[in-house]
This record gives structure tokens, C-alpha cells and sequence, in this order.
């Protein structure tokens, strides 16, 4: 065994380089197919931190004292391997599925318990708001964490202009439903249209983002175009994508991953690394680019920020 | 070269695709970003649907009358425990990283884990006595030794089912191949029943 659990460092700190090439050592003396693995994995690593692509840069991105400090992985990785059935159930599949998928003209509908429901063209409902670069960790519910430098809007701000009434616990949010643009919904795995909802006071934390963007240009469509929830704290499937919907309500929305398996995955979906999956442990978690596991932080890592959120909860239930 | 022979040669070539393809895509920077998931994936892949394939040769051979396939049996059979292997050893060596404690954990907590390591020890015995020299030496015994391989592929199947999230289609489609498989074996034991009685 190479390093010892504990200590509390992170990985990232304990000189990841020599401890690399050891276990490179180790690799490439193993096998010809262990090899190419270990090439393969050390391409990530290496990749420069830079937008690429042909979208639109988002101008006058403000940066945030809430972004980690940590280096966020390469565009390639995090426009090339994620979740969203909507374009297949292949992590390759929606970068491979999305191309043609047109994020415009984007209508959002507002309803609810909110002061007026009303329909707003996406460019006008973000008008409003400067746009911030929000560097932040993502820990899926599939223990594999990658690090995303969004732009997006803290869904506080847009929550206050919208003005939910006084009996409003709740905000849902949906997915676009259409399967002639998104080809993953003809396929009856999970339920669509996409639903997924946070507690009032949860979506005005200031951790929580509608994300428009990424490395500083438009949100590509693989990762959830035109506008997408963002919760670091949370597993990553609370992230719904290409919203056109937020409703405001009294009752606990149910997600569509609730509905699919709801012993596996609650409403809170919290990171939290002491409630495991009924089928994987959570204690840990790679790292998008990394070999060896890291161990998985209590709320993330956002413990400082959310965890009052959840005082006297008890979270083996609230999962 | 006689028509089995060749079909021998084809089918150890066939075998290899599933590596051939993860050497090249790792040689080709091409296993997506998380190269150790995109592995265990495949080479589980590769060793379930191996494992089926080796339980189609008997009822083809039936079917064609064509005895000589049954030499094909062996190497598809070894093919599918050679795959397992890497399945394996990917999550042992290069995700768990030889995580003892973990990984005892996982097998005994985990149903889709132990389900999979049944099928492991499954195979591992009819691997051992694959050779020329252990089938004579078990005679009758082998036989009913390596009955085992429809259990190993059953529980392959449920370890397959069970792991998955909530994509179902491929462990439903190899679900079905067994019904199928089953359902000539059991017609033919019903038939040759009733013939013996007759
Ligand atoms: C101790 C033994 C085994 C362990 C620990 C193990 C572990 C795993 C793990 C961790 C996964 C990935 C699940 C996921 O990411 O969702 C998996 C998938 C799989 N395993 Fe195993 N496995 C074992 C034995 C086997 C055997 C013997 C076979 C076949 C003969 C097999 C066939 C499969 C298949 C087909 C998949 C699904 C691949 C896919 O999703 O495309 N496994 N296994």
C-alpha cells in the first residue's frame, strides 16, 4: 500500500508525482494491456486547463471567493464523459448524441406559488444578473468526482426576483421533453420528463447556481445547454439539465432517480461518504484523471457553507 | 485445412476482439475519462457474452449434426474465464488497489458483488480441469463437474442485472439467450425421457 488513509491532507498535497510514478512503475511492469491503461490515464493529468470548441466566450465573468482552489480537470473530461440519459445511458453517448440538439430559442416556464407565473425567454430571464465563475467540485452518486469551473447565476439571486409566496417550501425544476431532439427519451429507462427539486432554503444557499456556461463559454449541450441546476454539496444527479421549467410548492418534489429506485436515491441526495449505496461504498471516490481513490468529504467538502442546513436531521434517513 | 480447423482458427481470432479493441482504444488515448470503469465494463462485457456463446455450441451441434464443433467448446469456455480474469483483476488491482479490507467488505456486503464473485469461483474449478489430462482423469465426474457452467452463467447474468442502475436492456437481453438455451436443454431431457419410457 502506498499512502495511508487519514491524516486529512488531501491527495492532492502529499506529492502526487513520485506516488504517480510508482505506481506507473507498477503498471507498466504488470501487463501490455495495464500499459496502455496507464498511458491513458496519464493523458488526463497532463491536458492544459483552456476552453476549446466553438462556443460563444460569455463576457464579463466576475470570479468568486465560493470557487475551490484546486485545478479543475480538462475540458475534454468534463464535455466527454457524464450522465444524461436524455442523449443515452452511456457516459460517451451525450457528447456523441447532442450534436445536432438546438438549445434555441429556450422558453422557461415559472409557476406555482409564485407571485406571477409566467413564461420568459431564456436570453431575458438571465438578463438581469452577472454572470460568476464558480470553480466547483462534482461528486457523482457513481463515486467518480471531477472538477468543473461553471458560469452561471446563484439561484438565489433569480429565486428573490421571482418572488415566491410566503407558503412556498419547495422549488421543482424540469427537463425539456421532447424525443425528436433528444433521442435518449425514446428509450423507457427513467422516467421523463427529467424532475428534480430542492427546499426553498436549500436553492437560496449561495452554493446553489443555474449554470449557463463553462470554462468561461456557452454551456455546451452534453452537459445540460442552455441552463442548468448546480448543487456541488449534492450527488451530481440533483444537477438537472436544460431546464424549462421551475415551479414553486408546498410539497417535497419527487425526483425522477426517487421514483426509479427509491432505496437508492433520496431526495436529499447529500454527498455524504458514511451512507453508502445499497450497492457501493460512498467512502470514496476517483477523480476524474486520477488512479489511486481519494477519500469522499461530508457534504463535498461544503460542510462549512450547508451542513446547518440539516441540523438536527438525521441523514442515514434524509439520503 | 479441414472446415473444423478453420473455424477453430476463426473463432480464437473472434475471441480476441474485445482485448484487441481495449488495446487499441487504450494505445489510442481512447478509454474515456475514467479508463478503469470503461475497462471492468468491457471485459465484463466480454466474458458474459463468452460464457453464453460457449452454452450455444452443444445445441448447435445438435441442431447441425455437426459433431466436430464441440472442439470449439473448450477454448470459448477458457476465453470467457480469460476475460473474467481481467474483469477481475481491473477492480482488485487497479481500482481497489489491492485494498484488502475494502474489497472482503464489498464481497460480503454487496449482493452484485458476491453474486459476482460466486461466478468466479465457479469458473475457476472448470478452468483447472479444462486439460486433456483432467477430463481423463475425472471420466463420468468431469461431466457433472462442468454441468456447473449454467450456473456460473446464470449468476453472471444476475451479477450483470443487479450492477447495472437503471439500464436493464443488455442482462435482459442475456437473460433471455439463457431462457432459451435452458428451454432446448429441457426439451431434449423431456424428450429423451419420454422416448426411454416408450
Ligand atoms: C469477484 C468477482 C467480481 C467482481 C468483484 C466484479 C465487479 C464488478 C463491478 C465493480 C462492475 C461494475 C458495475 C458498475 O460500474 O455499475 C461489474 C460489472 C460487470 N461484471 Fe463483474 N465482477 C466480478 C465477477 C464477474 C464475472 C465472473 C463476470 C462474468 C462472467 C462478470 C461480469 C460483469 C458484467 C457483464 C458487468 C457489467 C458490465 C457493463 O455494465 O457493461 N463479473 N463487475
Amino acid at each position: 500500500m502506498l499512502i495511508k488513509k487519514g491524516g486529512g491532507i488531501p491527495y492532492s498535497e502529499i506529492t502526487p508525482e513520485s506516488v504517480y510514478m510508482r505506481r506507473r512503475e507498477f503498471i507498466q511492469a504488470a501487463s501490455g494491456a495495464a500499459l496502455g491503461v496507464a498511458a491513458a490515464i496519464a493523458s488526463p493529468l497532463s491536458t492544459p486547463v483552456s476552453a476549446q470548441g466553438n462556443l460563444a466566450k460569455l463576457p464579463n465573468v466576475k470570479k468568486s471567493p465560493l470557487s475551490t482552489t484546486e485545478k479543475p480537470n480538462s475540458y475534454e473530461d468534463v464535455t466527454s464523459y457524464n450522465n444524461f440519459y436524455e442523449f443515452g445511458p452511456e457516459k460517451e453517448d451525450p457528447k456523441a448524441n447532442s450534436g445536432k440538439f438546438s438549445p434555441r430559442p429556450w422558453t422557461i416556464r415559472v409557476e406555482g406559488l409564485v407571485k406571477t407565473p409566467q413564461s420568459y425567454d431564456l436570453e431575458s430571464f438571465i438578463k438581469p444578473y452577472a454572470l460568476e465563475e464558480r470553480i466547483y467540485r462534482m461528486r457523482c452518486v457513481e463515486a467518480w468526482s471531477v472538477i468543473v469551473p461553471w458560469v452561471g447565476i446563484p439561484l438565489g439571486d433569480i429565486i428573490k426576483t421571482l418572488q415566491p409566496l410566503p407558503n412556498a417550501k419547495f422549488v421543482e425544476f424540469t427537463t425539456l421533453m421532447d424525443p425528436t431532439r433528444m433521442p435518449g427519451q425514446r428509450i423507457p429507462i427513467i422516467r421523463y420528463p427529467y424532475v428534480e427539486g430542492l427546499r426553498l432554503d436549500e436553492a437560496m444557499n449561495p452554493l446553489a447556481i443555474l449554470a449557463v456556461g463553462l470554462y468561461g463559454a456557452v454551456l455546451p449541450n452534453q452537459n445540460g445547454a442552455p441552463i442548468r441546476l448546480v448543487t456541488p454539496w449534492k450527488y451530481g444527479f440533483k444537477g438537472i439539465k436544460s431546464i424549462v421549467k421551475i415551479r414553486f410548492t408546498d410539497t417535497q418534489p419527487v425526483g425522477t432517480w426517487q421514483i426509479s429506485a427509491p432505496r437508492e436515491y433520496g431526495f436529499y441526495a447529500n454527498v455524504n461518504p458514511m451512507v453508502d449505496h445499497p450497492r457501493w461504498s460512498q467512502a470514496t471516490e476517483r477523480r476524474l484523471g486520477e488512479f489511486r481513490r481519494r477519500k469522499t468529504e461530508p457534504f463535498n467538502g461544503y460542510a462549512d457553507q450547508v451542513a446547518s442546513l440539516y441540523s438536527g436531521m438525521d441523514l442515514r434517513k434524509n439520503y | 485445412m479441414t472446415p473444423i480447423v478453420l473455424l477453430k482458427r476463426l473463432t480464437f481470432c473472434a475471441a480476441l476482439i474485445p482485448a484487441a479493441q481495449l488495446a487499441y482504444r487504450a494505445y489510442t488515448g481512447d478509454l474515456t475519462a475514467n479508463p478503469i470503469e470503461y475497462i471492468t465494463h468491457k471485459t465484463g462485457d466480454a466474458a458474459v457474452m463468452l460464457l453464453v456463446i460457449t452454452l450455444v455450441v452443444t445445441p448447435l451441434r445438435r441442431l447441425t449434426a455437426w459433431n466436430e464443433l464441440i472442439q470449439l467448446r473448450r477454448m470459448l469456455g477458457l476465453f470467457a474465464f480469460f476475460y473474467a480474469c481481467l474483469h477481475l483483476f481491473t477492480w482488485a488491482i487497479v481500482d481497489k488497489f489491492f485494498d484488502v479490507e475494502t474489497m472482503v467488505q464489498d464481497v460480503f456486503e454487496r449482493p452484485f458483488i458476491t453474486i459476482g464473485m460466486v461466478t468466479f469461483l465457479l469458473l475457476l474449478p472448470l478452468a483447472i480441469t479444462s486439460t486433456k489430462g483432467m477430463i481423463r482423469r475425472l471420466g463420468r465426474r468431469w461431466q457433472q463437474l462442468h454441468r456447473l457452467v449454467y450456473v456460473a452463467a446464470t449468476t453472471a447474468v444476475i451479477h450483470f442485472w443487479w450492477g447495472v442502475k437503471a439500464d436493464i436492456r443488455e442482462p435482459r437481453l442475456w437473460a433471455l439467450a439463457l431462457s432459451v438455451l435452458f428451454g432446448f436443454r429441457l426439451w431434449w431431457m423431456l424428450r429423451a425421457r419420454a422416448l426411454s419410457r416408450s
